[in-house]
Order: C-alpha cells, then sequence, then structure tokens
C-alpha cells in the first residue's frame, strides 16, 4: 500500500466524521474539546475566581484598618456562612489567616495562571500558529474540567471543620502539619489534595500546548515568525511541565505527614502547646521549602511572561511598528526560562541554609533580571517613533510596562542577601510581588480582554467604559500598592491579623497607611464595575466589527472568520514573513498580514 | 481543517503528535520522581544519630528483603522487553504474537504488584520494640492472639494504642540475630523462635515497620507507593490495548502500532524508576 493512497483514503474517511453530528448544549458549552470554547471556560472561570480572590483581600484589608471592628456588607454575610469564627462579623485570627491562605492560592492558581495560560493560551496561541485545533482536545477538555473540580475543592475547604488551609499560601512545615494535628481531615489536608488535583491539571495543559507549538504550525511558519506570545506561552509550558511536579511530590509527602503521620518535614523534639509531638521525627521543614519554591520561583514567570505575550502583541500592534529587537526578546525569555530554575532559594535566605548557598542564589537571581530587563527594554524602545493608538488595550499594555517596571526593580533588594534579611516577610515584600502581578499581570491580562474581545464575539468593548475602568484602576493599585514599601521599610510585618497596632502603637504612620490603603482597594473594587458592566453587555450591544481584522493586525488569528468556527480556519493557512511587518517601507498598506502572498 | 499529524509523522520534526506528548509527560515525571529521590537523599543525609537503635548508624538500612526485591525486578525487565516484542510483532504484521506478548507483560505487571504487595505484608507485620531496660530488638508481636496483616490496619499497634485498648501484654517473637562475616547460617539460626511475654510498662517504643516509624520506611513506601500506581496505571492501559482497544488493529493499523508504541514508553520509563528504586532503596 503507498502511503499516498493511504492518505487520500483516511482524509475521505475523516472528512466523513466532521458532518455527521450537530453537537447538543452540553456538548458545545460544557464538555467542548474546541479550544476557543475551553479557553473562554477557563477565562470566565478565572475571573470570578479572580473577584472571589479579591472579597477575601478585602475584608482582611478592612480587619488591619479596623482591628475588631465588623466588617460591612460582608461581615453578616461571613458570620452566616462561616459561624463563630466570624462572630458578630468580626474577623478572627483563624479567619484572617485562613482567608490569607486562600486569597494567595486562589489568586495565583485558581486565578492568574489560568487565565493567563488556559484562557489567552487556550485561545489564541493555535490561532497565532495557524493549527485547527490543540494537538490532544481530549486532554484539553481533561485539563479544564481537573482545574474547575480542584477549585471547587479549595472553595469547599471553607466549610469543613477548622477551615481551611491558614499556613499561607506556601504551606510552611512544621506549622502546616501541626496547626491541627488532633484531625488529620482538615483543610489543609484538602488543600494539598486540590493542589495536586491542579497540577495534575497544569501537566496537561503544558504537553498539550508544547506539542501543539512544535506540531501544529502552519506551513511556513518557522520559530522565528512566532509572534512573540506563542513564545511566551512556549516558555510558560516549560515551566509548568517541569516546575510543578516537585510540588506535586512534596504535597504527597506533606499529605503523608498530616494523615500517616509520618515526619518528612517533622525535625526531632518538636513541641507543640508544652507536649513533645508524638512522631519519629527525622525530617527536615528547610527539604519542603526547597520542594516549594522550587516550583514557587519559575510560577513567578509563569504569571508575567504570557503577560509579556500579550502586551507585545498589543504594542507593535498599536505602535504600527514591528517589535524593536524580537530575536533579542526571543532569546532573553529562553534565558528566563532556564535560569528561573536555579533562583529559587532567594525566598529563603533567612533559613540559615548557609552563606555559600545565599551567595550563589543571589548571583544567579540577579542574572535572571539582565533577560527581563532585556524584554522590557525592547517594548519600551519600540514605542520610539511609533504614531501610537491610545486605544484602550493600548492604554492597559501601556502602562504594564512601567508598573512592571517598578515590581522588578524592587525586587532587586529582595534579591540581595544583605538588604532581604532586613526586608524579609515584610509589606515591601507584598508590595514588590503585588507590583509585579496585579497592575503588572493582570493589567496586561485586561489588555488582552479588550484586544481580542472583537474576535472572540465580533464586537468590540465600549471605550469610554474602557477608559474610566483604565483610569481608576491605574489610580487605585498605586495608591493600594505604593504605600506597602513604605511600611515594610519601616518594619511592619505581614501576616498581623491587627494591621501592626500591637507592635508599632495606633499612631505610627505605618499603621494609619493601612487605613488609606483600604480605602484605595475599595476604589480598585469600584473601578472593575464598568468592566463587568462593559464585558457582558458589549456582547449583545458592542460597536460591531468593520471586517475579520478590525486591528489591521498581521498575525494569523486575525486572518480568521470572526468569531473563528470549529475548525478555525477556512483555508489552511500558509505563512510568507515573520510576525510584525508594521509600515513595510514600499508596501501599500501599513501592514502586511504573515499569510499575505508576496 | 482536521487536526494534522495525529498518526502520521510531520516531516520536519520526524515525530508525530503523541510522541512529543509522551516525551513530554516523561520529561515531567523524571521531576517528580526526581523530587522524591533527592528528598530521599537529603533525609538520609541530615537523619539524626540514634534514632534506631537496633541498627548502627542514623539510617536503617538491610531490613527490606532483597532475594525479592532482586526477583521483582527481573520481572519488571522481562515485561519491559515482552512490550518492544509486542510492539515489534505488530511491526511485522503478527497481531497473534503480538497478543502472546501483550498477556505475558500484564502477567509480569500484576505479578510485580502481587509480589509487592507480599513485601508490603511483611512489612506491615514486622515490630521494632525498644524497653526500658535499653535493649531493643525486631520481630513479630501477637496482641490478644491478634497478628497485624495487610488489610487489617486495625491491628497495627503502637504504645498509645497499646495504653487505649489497655493491653497489658503481649507475646515477641525476636528476629534471628544477622549472621556475622564468615559465620554460618545454621548456627544464627539456633538462637531464634523463641517467645517472650513482654509487659507494656517495659516498653518505651513500639511500632511496626510503617511510614510513621522511621522517615526511611516513610519515603520507601511513599516512592514504592507512588511507583506501583504507575505500574497499575501502565498495566490498566496496557491491558485496554490488548483486548478491548486492539480493534483499532484493523481500522488503523498504524495508529494501533503507534500506541502500542507510546504506551510502551510509558512502561519502559516505569521500568527504570524502579532500576535506579531497587538499589537505592535496597541494596544502599
Amino acid at each position: 500500500m503507498s502511503t499516498a493512497s493511504s492518505h487520500s483514503h483516511t482524509a475521505a474517511h475523516e472528512h466523513a466524521v466532521d458532518h455527521h453530528h450537530e453537537p447538543g448544549f452540553w456538548q458545545s458549552y460544557i464538555f467542548s474539546t474546541d479550544h476557543k470554547v475551553i479557553g473562554i471556560q477557563y477565562g470566565l472561570t478565572s475571573l470570578a475566581f479572580l473577584m472571589f480572590g479579591f472579597i477575601l483581600v478585602m475584608c482582611m484589608r478592612f480587619q488591619l484598618a479596623y482591628p475588631g471592628k465588623p466588617i460591612p456588607v460582608f461581615g453578616p454575610l461571613l458570620e452566616a456562612i462561616l459561624g463563630d469564627t466570624a462572630k458578630g462579623g468580626i474577623m478572627s485570627g483563624d479567619l484572617y489567616n485562613s482567608f490569607g491562605a486562600m486569597h494567595g492560592t486562589i489568586m495565583v492558581f485558581l486565578a492568574i495562571v489560568p487565565l493567563a495560560f488556559g484562557a489567552f493560551g487556550n485561545y489564541v496561541t493555535p490561532l497565532q500558529i495557524g493549527a485547527p485545533d490543540m494537538a490532544f482536545p481530549r486532554l484539553n477538555m481533561a485539563s479544564y474540567h481537573l482545574y474547575f473540580w480542584g477549585g471547587v475543592l479549595m472553595l469547599a475547604s471553607f466549610f469543613v471543620p477548622g477551615g481551611s488551609a491558614k499556613s499561607g499560601w506556601t504551606s510552611y512545615s512544621p506549622l502546616a502539619t501541626v496547626a491541627e494535628f488532633e484531625k488529620p481531615f482538615n483543610g489543609q489536608t484538602m488543600w494539598l489534595i486540590g493542589m495536586v488535583i491542579l497540577i495534575t491539571s497544569s501537566l496537561l495543559g503544558a504537553v498539550n500546548f508544547i506539542t501543539t507549538i512544535i506540531q501544529l504550525r502552519a506551513r511556513g511558519m518557522s520559530w522565528m515568525r512566532l509572534p512573540f506570545f506563542v513564545w511566551a506561552q512556549f516558555v510558560t509550558g516549560f515551566l509548568l511541565l517541569l516546575a510543578f511536579p516537585p510540588l506535586e511530590a512534596a504535597g504527597v509527602l506533606q499529605l503523608a505527614d498530616n494523615l500517616l503521620h509520618t515526619s518528612f518535614f517533622l525535625p526531632n523534639g518538636l513541641v507543640v502547646s508544652g507536649q513533645q509531638l508524638a512522631v519519629s521525627g527525622g525530617g527536615s521543614p528547610l527539604l519542603w521549602q526547597h520542594l516549594f519554591w522550587f516550583l514557587g520561583h519559575p510560577e513567578v514567570y509563569v504569571l508575567i511572561l504570557p503577560a509579556m505575550g500579550v502586551v507585545s502583541e498589543i504594542v507593535a500592534n498599536n505602535t504600527r511598528k514591528p517589535l524593536w529587537g524580537y530575536k533579542s526578546m526571543v532569546y532573553a525569555v529562553m534565558c528566563i526560562g532556564f535560569l528561573s530554575f536555579i533562583v529559587w532559594a532567594h525566598h529563603m535566605y533567612l533559613t540559615g541554609m548557609g552563606t555559600k548557598v545565599s551567595t550563589f542564589f543571589q548571583t544567579t537571581t540577579m542574572m535572571i533580571s539582565i533577560p527581563s530587563v532585556m524584554i522590557l527594554t525592547a517594548l519600551f524602545v519600540s514605542l520610539w517613533g511609533g504614531s501610537i493608538r491610545f486605544n484602550t488595550p493600548m492604554l492597559f499594555a501601556l502602562a504594564f510596562l512601567p508598573m512592571f517596571g517598578i515590581g522588578g526593580l524592587t525586587g532587586l533588594p529582595l534579591g540581595f542577601n544583605a538588604s532581604d534579611i532586613y526586608l524579609h516577610d515584610s509589606y515591601y515584600v507584598i508590595g514588590h510581588f503585588h507590583y509585579v502581578v496585579a497592575p503588572g499581570t493582570i493589567f496586561a491580562l485586561l489588555a488582552g480582554v479588550y484586544f481580542w474581545f472583537p474576535k472572540m464575539t465580533g464586537r468590540y468593548m465600549n471605550e469610554t467604559l474602557g477608559k474610566i475602568h483604565f483610569w481608576l484602576s491605574l489610580i487605585g493599585m498605586n495608591l493600594v500598592f505604593a504605600p506597602m514599601f513604605i511600611q515594610g521599610m519601616k518594619g511592619m510585618s505581614r501576616r498581623m491579623a491587627d494591621g501592626g497596632t500591637t507592635y508599632f502603637g495606633a499612631d505610627d504612620i505605618a499603621v494609619k497607611l493601612n487605613i488609606s490603603i483600604t480605602h484605595a482597594g475599595i476604589l480598585l473594587g469600584v473601578a472593575q464595575i464598568p468592566f463587568i458592566i462593559n464585558l457582558f453587555m458589549s456582547i449583545y450591544n458592542g460597536k460591531k466589527v468593520e471586517g475579520d481584522n478590525p486591528w489591521s493586525a498581521t498575525t494569523l488569528d486575525w486572518a480568521t472568520p470572526t468569531p473563528p468556527p470549529h475548525g478555525n480556519f477556512a483555508s489552511e493557512p500558509v505563512v510568507y514573513r515573520g510576525p510584525y511587518e508594521y509600515s513595510v517601507p514600499g508596501s501599500k498598506s501599513d501592514f502586511l498580514p504573515q499569510d499575505k502572498k508576496p | 481543517m482536521e487536526i494534522p499529524y495525529t498518526y502520521k509523522p510531520r516531516p520536519d520534526t520526524g515525530l508525530y503528535n503523541a510522541k512529543v506528548g509522551i516525551w513530554l509527560f516523561l520529561a515531567s515525571e523524571i521531576m517528580l520522581f526526581g523530587a522524591l529521590f533527592s528528598s530521599y537523599i537529603l533525609l538520609r543525609v541530615q537523619a539524626p544519630m540514634g534514632q534506631w537503635p537496633t541498627v548502627a548508624g542514623a539510617w536503617p538500612t538491610g531490613l527490606l528483603n532483597i532475594p525479592i526485591g532482586t526477583f521483582n525486578t527481573a520481572v519488571l525487565i522481562t515485561s519491559s522487553v515482552t512490550v518492544v516484542l509486542a510492539w515489534a510483532a505488530l511491526k511485522m504484521n503478527n497481531f497473534k504474537a503480538f497478543r502472546r506478548y501483550m498477556v505475558v507483560t500484564l502477567v509480569c505487571a500484576f505479578g510485580f504488584l502481587g509480589i509487592k504487595s507480599y513485601e508490603y505484608n511483611e512489612k506491615f507485620t514486622h515490630y521494632e520494640l525498644r524497653l526500658k531496660s535499653g535493649e531493643s530488638f525486631t520481630g513479630h508481636i501477637e496482641v490478644n492472639g491478634k497478628h497485624a496483616g495487610f488489610w487489617d490496619f486495625g491491628s497495627i499497634y503502637n504504645l498509645a494504642r497499646l495504653e487505649k485498648d489497655q493491653v497489658s501484654e503481649i507475646k515477641f517473637t525476636a528476629d534471628p540475630p544477622k549472621p556475622k562475616a564468615g559465620e554460618k547460617h545454621a548456627s544464627a539460626a539456633a538462637h531464634a523462635h523463641e517467645v517472650k511475654t513482654i509487659k507494656r510498662e517495659d516498653i518505651v517504643w513500639l511500632d511496626a515497620f510503617i511510614p510513621r516509624n522511621h522517615t526511611f520506611f516513610g519515603i520507601y513506601f511513599v516512592i514504592t507507593a507512588l511507583h506501583g500506581l504507575h505500574v497499575l496505571g501502565g498495566a490498566l492501559v496496557l491491558g485496554y490495548f490488548a483486548f478491548p482497544g486492539s480493534s483499532m488493529w484493523k481500522r488503523n493499523p498504524e495508529q494501533f502500532a503507534n500506541r502500542i508504541e507510546v504506551a510502551g514508553l510509558f512502561w519502559h520509563f516505569v521500568d527504570l524508576v524502579w532500576i535506579f528504586l531497587f538499589p537505592v532503596v535496597y541494596l544502599l
């Protein structure tokens, strides 16, 4: 049998399969294997978790600003749902710890990563490389459903006796094990099981993304013609693939500590409430931290790389210029991917792991700032001399640059051993990483929502509401996070349920700043209302797009029908040029799509 | 448009999708077991001295059954060979031989799990006992005429459990001392099987060879159980392909052979983990 004849035979067979069924509601929207539907499922679920995580932290912020006062609106609700732990609508210390741990977990693992990787990665990556779908559509569906049920389990953990996990999103041992040693099935156990499910979900996603990008690129789509967004997703996929399993291993070991009473992370002679704990001992608390941060640091780049990818697309499109230094950016993102695996212990300078080890990680940490600055610089230089279109996606993308810049630069003192010992575990750290993730990554992702919304629905989002959303968010974000640097440098420690009153006294400026931060947080929350209205109203009432390529963009995602049907492309796309051929001298239009015949 | 390269290799990479996928998956599995092996090293290197009076040094060694472990290694390697032969049989268009080799693979897989559960049971019924007099033994116990068993976790005892159940004394059969170098086996066996009755007040520490007893058993059980789950998962997939899933052979022989290849790659990985696991926990 010749290959040619067998090929034509199967092609005809598949053609027949393509047409014989009309999927119903469950198959189209819930158990869909279409990457676009799964992308939107991820998007809506993760935005809901984003809001939930924000509400958790607003309850905590109220407690910080007004310790011991009943929380308005949410207080009675909490008392009704959670009982004595929120008696009289007042947040107890236990509840504060529980909300703190869950805010971190939800924001990182259930909101930002699924939004950046699951939603945008799923929707945009196959379109941009000219693929009909992901390489493994059913795995893709399984990945979303595991994520969803992992999230449900995390939420359910609020209701087990004793409440949810409350040992921080980092779940440091031995605290995480001994907190409720007598009741092995507690919130922490649920957290661990939930994490194992979420890790499995992201593992399936990562395998799928990398395979798709390697195997399903359209004809002519060589590696250096990939849009930067795809490169960012590709490296992110490797980070998730290789960094998450050690946390899974750590999770299994901590689960054994909780349920089987092993001592992997419990040292000898551990005394809890004046009694020696009845375990064999001989374990190492430091081991947990190593395993956790081996994931934890690449995770930071999982949060930021897709954001950089989104911003690159929007900046190139709205400056009508090629990205400056595209190739250097690609090499930089690969360097970040590699280096992110050897910087983890800069989270552990204070554990006494030794000065030699600290010096090593201090050096690698400084090294990784170089490729990050390269990407940021390339994006800044790309703006130079462009006739910039200041639409809402571009405003968010532009704000990302300095906001991420502040986040990155304030990280340097934390990367140095000497200065970190002072700043460790203070509000300075909180300010630093929130600048990276909140006005950094979240702004980039919001920019992505405004940018790709016309492709998903065939309608623009409202520009006026978008601009209100942008300016209020920008002001709110900075008023929330900038004062935290001052609090941190004054020595205010994180994880204090009374906002530092017992430590500083109520009249200290660091404590008073809590009040202004909380009010700015409320402003930030209010600023999201126009966005929510805009998102849902524009599906039906937004201005219709003029064509399939409303932003006059060059990449393949805009070469599809709007919204893209099952199978994405009307005919097989062929790529003739690089991703950002804007304002090419001598060309009639100011952009040359990748699939336009020369 | 249909998804390309589901079983035909892409010309420039030379691979079909599932093969890229399984290699990526195995890379992540290496990180999972790599983290566990690293944990093993760290726990062993920093283990405090004197936790196990019956064993010299900080880390118990020689408590696992090496002959059985060796035999199990051979069983798993055999299955790895037969799974390749099964794939090769498909490539030579010999479905009967394929099915035969798959059956051998499955027998080996479940044989491995059976032997492993025998070993687990051996550990669950084996005890470490320390007395107030400073003496310490390993051996088997009988409490109220009951032995602990694999399916009966309720009869695994420690000191707290004895106190709770108000057991006043246990019957203890100490292991024969290990033959010293040069000493004949027979003379060592002469001390064996002397049943002692031991009062609860005299006991300082009593526990079976289960995870909570020592981090050595903790990490041994966690890694081998996780490996066992991989064996079970792989065996179920291979079993599916050998019987109900083999109808694909008639529809699309090339894709079916690919599936066996991909499942085989996973099976080799499971084998490879054991090849590291065996020397690390049994021999070192």
